[in-house]
């Protein structure tokens, strides 16, 4: 470990309000889907996936996280039916 | 403090933004080819953002003292059409001889098709042919993962392709070691939504040494931050890096990727 790195009570100083902030938006965020009609897609059951991952004791949750909502396929897709990506694989290509 | 913008979309920016970047202590913005926002319909839509890239932008940052270079391909988004794809590369090599063309880019993935994929392998050959350093775009979000694997394997069939002559662009946190371990550069772009936080990048750098990494702000037509560099040395700053550490991030790694191209020479180097 070099020697300059912040130790934990530092980055808690530098990004705890930040992370507490964020926190709070995305049970926020949670509570509005909840409130709202109408049916939910892939997206909330990728994303609730990945949120599990933030609550795994070990390390690397950010690659996780991300691990959790990419397309876990290794095949090119026949073709191209649109260019943007959503944030979350829908299943299948 | 001084930086390098290595992924700058500054066709699409505004002469404040020049401005800006001059007074944050930019000394050089490099451009790679993009998507428009819109498909081009003709090859010699293409011809002409060549021409607006390699004669008319470096004017227009040559006005606020800023040395421009920039990289030539068809971007992914538009490589369904192989087609189309095949006329404009066959455009590219009359203008790598420019005196501002750092090589080819950004060239990659963006759905992770095949017809993305030939396309890849077309100017990966080109780059090979004509020994030209490689910029790679890899994809957004849910595709990033498969996307990053599938540009590695595509270049790491090559022969021809030396890993230290190529970066990967936008790394985040599940593919930056895949890069790093094979070889090849790393690029981290700073997007707070759909790429990666000044935070999230100190973090990678933190973990693997930032000797072949750099970062960028990519800045183009949609939402995107022109002096996001200078925000992440900032960042860097309250981390506890020191000065002599930040310049050798965003300022000497840059240099040490592009100098690898004779022409990518900065007004000190020149004279």
């Amino acid at each position: 470990m070099l020697d300059w790195l912040m130790n934990r009570k530092q980055l808690l100083d530098l990004y705890y309000l930040d992370a507490r902030a964020k926190l709070i938006d995305l049970a926020a965020f949670l509570d509005r889907l909840d409130r709202a009609e109408g049916e939910a897609d892939f997206r909330l059951v990728a994303f609730h996936q990945a949120l599990a991952e933030v609550q795994q004791s070990a390390s690397a949750r950010a690659e996780r996280v991300l691990t959790a909502l990419s397309d876990p396929t290794t095949e090119p897709i026949p073709m191209v039916t649109t260019k943007a990506a959503c944030g979350a694989w829908p299943g299948k290509n | 403090m001084r930086y390098i913008e290595p992924h700058a979309h500054m066709v699409s920016r505004v002469t404040d933004d020049y401005q800006a970047m001059m007074l944050a202590g930019c000394a050089a913005v490099c451009e790679p080819a993009f998507w428009a926002g819109f498909d081009r319909s003709s090859a010699a839509g293409f011809h002409d953002y060549f021409c607006q890239l390699t004669e008319h932008e470096p004017r227009r940052a040559a006005r606020f003292g800023l040395p421009h270079f920039c990289w030539l391909c068809i971007n992914p988004k538009e490589s369904e059409d192989v087609g189309l794809a095949r006329e404009v590369i066959a455009l590219i090599p009359k203008f790598l001889e420019r005196g501002n063309v750092l090589g080819i880019g950004e060239i990659g993935l963006n759905k992770n098709s095949r017809n993305e994929m030939a396309v890849l392998e077309m100017h990966v050959d080109l780059a090979a042919r004509y020994n030209q350093l490689i910029l790679v775009h890899t994809p957004h979000l849910e595709d990033k993962h498969k996307g990053t694997r599938l540009i590695l394997d595509v270049l790491r069939a090559d022969s021809r392709i030396q890993p230290e002559r190529c970066l990967i662009d936008h790394v985040e946190e599940h593919t930056v070691k895949l890069v790093l371990d094979r070889g090849f550069w790393g690029g981290m772009t700073l997007y707070p939504e759909t790429k990666c936080t000044a935070a999230r990048a100190v973090d990678m750098i933190e973990q693997f040494s930032g000797e072949r990494l750099w970062m960028n702000s990519a800045c183009d037509w949609g939402v995107s931050v022109p002096l996001a560099i200078p925000h992440a040395a900032l960042e860097l700053r309250r981390r506890g890096h020191n000065a002599a550490a930040i310049d050798r991030l965003i300022y000497q790694n840059p240099i040490r990727f592009l100098n690898q191209c004779p022409k990518f020479k900065l007004p000190d180097e020149s004279r």
